[in-house]
């Protein structure tokens, strides 16, 4: 157990030092001037020469990307260009945000995932099942952006019943929450479904019932428990994705997170915070890709087992 | 006895297929919606009524009617020539893209499994460094030193999307690679080349059909999300993303505008996803038992 956790982390540890440098060299060939753009126009050759010198940027590139990375590992992300703060503190600030929307969508696409499919696994085959994989199929086809722009005309501008836009109380995360959170949800519900039928026909399910139990002790104690590895596998992956898929939201309801923020700086070419906010969300996903890999092995003792004996 | 023996025709694994993907209603009529997507997407400038870039100030935000049968957008163009276009753009990203991602992720994935040892470790691990990728992100910041662009929205996102096919390319290689007639090519002096691109690649088509099926939804996904933020196509271009990213003002007024380009969107997702599932039904010898 010891040994596969060491190698997990040393993968990943791996794995964001490969992101690093693709971050890094990818946009570090942009074309332009990162100090002619920082100071705009008007700003002369010699003051151009004396901000790149002071930035390391007249080093070698493999150079810049050691201290950078450097830096980076002290917590220092470098300054904003137009902001004139520490991109770390921008970035931080931004997340709580987006953590919160991002939860939201999180436990709304896991419960309302999960149980859809498992109603629609016990009613297999009825009229409930084929509405439920039918709305869950066009869930997962609506882009998130129109749909949070379908929502705020329905429930904003025809009934008012909750914020259209901003952060001011937790009501304003609300319909954010559904419109990131709904693609997600149809994804597990019809994951749950599949991984449920199939668990649904094993034989120890038979015996379950066979002894008496009532049917939602069948469902949830002895087929859910079962159907729980690719659920895990699919709300794992959807962590990240719900987490970069968040600028799409953002935008529409105006929401000050990581995502608006990164775009807003990649419209005004702020490369501090695009190389920072890419590598920040980045490694919080390896983060939790490797923390749900882990959660494998307390789930299913044969994942644990097997790489034990390997 | 030789009568019957004469009747039991031989049917070749694609007619097998044919055969279960015909009885999936579904998936026909997916087929059928995709094949239309693709007719409009070429014929667009014989199907779309008005030039889709053309502005028409006095006739801003028309609600749909007979002239216009989508309404106007806020410059006045004609909302259902840009529908028309942006078929263009969606399909082409789709489809070009993927065909970027499958060849550099069969590439990778032949390589990968058929000649194993450190090249198998080296690329599975930039499998898991793609695959670890926030798809979204890279996208975007991959856009930001490219520009907006159809031609950067092919490579932005053919280049980040080959890591699911190399993947499954290289569990299928390894099993095939254990298989006699891989042996026999070997024995008569088959070279490496001649077996990967002769032998492994019509046996790894079904994997691969279904790949690039199941992957033209999500890079059309993936470029409404990009248009939508200003990173995808290059305005005037029309693109169903871009269109609802502009019809933001507008939603007290002209429901229409956002309404119908989102509807665009899902129902062309909505037929690449399930004629992917259906091929994939069809195609896989092990869910069709």
């Amino acid at each position: 157990m010891t040994k596969y956790l060491l190698k997990r982390v040393l993968q990943a540890i791996g794995v964001v030092f490969c992101i690093s440098l693709i971050t890094f060299f990818v946009l570090n060939i942009v074309p332009g001037n990162p100090v002619e753009i920082m100071l705009g126009e008007f700003a002369d050759q010699a003051t151009i020469a004396r901000v790149t010198h002071e930035m390391g940027l007249d080093q070698p590139i493999y150079i810049q990307y050691f201290s950078w990375l450097g830096n980076m590992l002290q917590g220092n992300f470098g300054t904003s260009y137009f902001q004139n703060k520490p991109v770390i503190d921008i970035l931080t600030s931004s997340f709580l945000v987006t953590a919160k929307l991002a939860g939201i969508a999180y436990i709304l696409a896991v419960v309302l995932g999960v149980v859809v499919g498992v109603v629609a696994a016990v009613n297999h085959g009825k009229w409930v099942d084929s509405v439920l994989m039918t709305i869950s199929v066009f869930g997962i086809s609506a882009p998130a952006f129109w749909i949070a722009i379908i929502l705020q005309i329905v429930i904003c501008l025809k009934f008012n019943l909750l914020p259209l836009s901003g952060i001011e109380s937790f009501k304003s995360f609300i319909l954010p929450g559904i419109a990131l959170g709904t693609r997600y949800a149809a994804s597990i519900a019809r994951i749950t479904r599949t991984s449920m039928l199939d668990v649904l026909s094993q034989d120890y399910i038979r015996t379950a019932e066979a002894k008496g139990l009532k049917g939602w002790v069948v469902t949830i104690k002895h087929a859910l428990r079962n159907a729980l590895i690719p659920i895990i596998t699919i709300a794992g992956s959807d962590l990240g994705n719900i987490l970069t898929g968040s600028v799409l939201v953002e935008s529409v309801f105006s929401i000050p997170g990581i995502g608006k923020m990164l775009v807003d700086s990649i419209n005004t070419r702020d490369l501090p915070i695009v190389q920072g906010g890419v590598m920040y969300i980045a490694v919080i996903c390896v983060i939790m890709y490797l923390v749900v890999d882990l959660l494998y092995t307390v789930v299913d003792p044969r994942i644990r087992l097997g790489k034990e004996s390997s | 006895m030789f009568k019957k023996k004469k009747d039991q025709t031989y049917q070749s694994y694609w007619s097998i297929s044919w055969n279960i993907f015909k009885k999936n209603k579904v998936a026909m009529v997916c087929l059928f919606i995709v094949i239309l997507l693709c007719l409009i997407a070429l014929f667009a400038p014989l199907i779309a009524p008005y030039d889709p870039n053309k502005q028409v100030l006095t006739d801003r935000l028309m609600k749909p009617c007979g002239q216009h049968w989508f309404g106007t957008d806020d410059l006045g163009r004609d909302i259902f020539s840009r529908i028309i276009y942006g078929c263009r753009v969606s399909l082409s990203v789709g489809i070009i893209s993927q065909i970027i991602a499958t060849v550099i992720g069969y590439t990778m994935g032949v390589c990968a499994g058929y000649f194993g040892g450190k090249v198998d470790s080296v690329i599975s691990f930039l499998i898991q460094v793609f695959s670890s990728f926030p798809f979204l992100l890279f996208a975007m910041a991959i856009m930001f030193v490219l520009g907006p662009g159809l031609i950067n929205l092919y490579l932005a996102l053919g280049l980040l999307g080959w890591a699911s096919t190399a993947r499954l390319i290289r569990g299928d290689v390894m099993r095939l690679k254990k298989m006699e007639y891989i042996d026999a090519c070997k024995v008569s002096g088959g070279n490496s080349f001649r077996i990967i691109m002769k032998h492994l690649l019509p046996n790894c088509l079904s994997t691969l059909i279904v790949t690039v099926t199941l992957g033209v939804p999500n890079a059309i996904m993936s470029e409404a999300s990009l248009s939508f933020l200003g990173l995808g196509v290059k305005a005037p271009m029309a693109s169903w993303g871009s269109m609802i990213s502009f019809s933001q003002p507008y939603i007290r007024s002209a429901t229409y505008y956002s309404v119908i380009p989102g509807l665009a969107i899902i129902i062309t997702v909505l037929a690449f996803n399930m004629l992917g599932d259906g091929l994939r039904d069809a195609l896989d010898p092990k869910l069709r038992s």
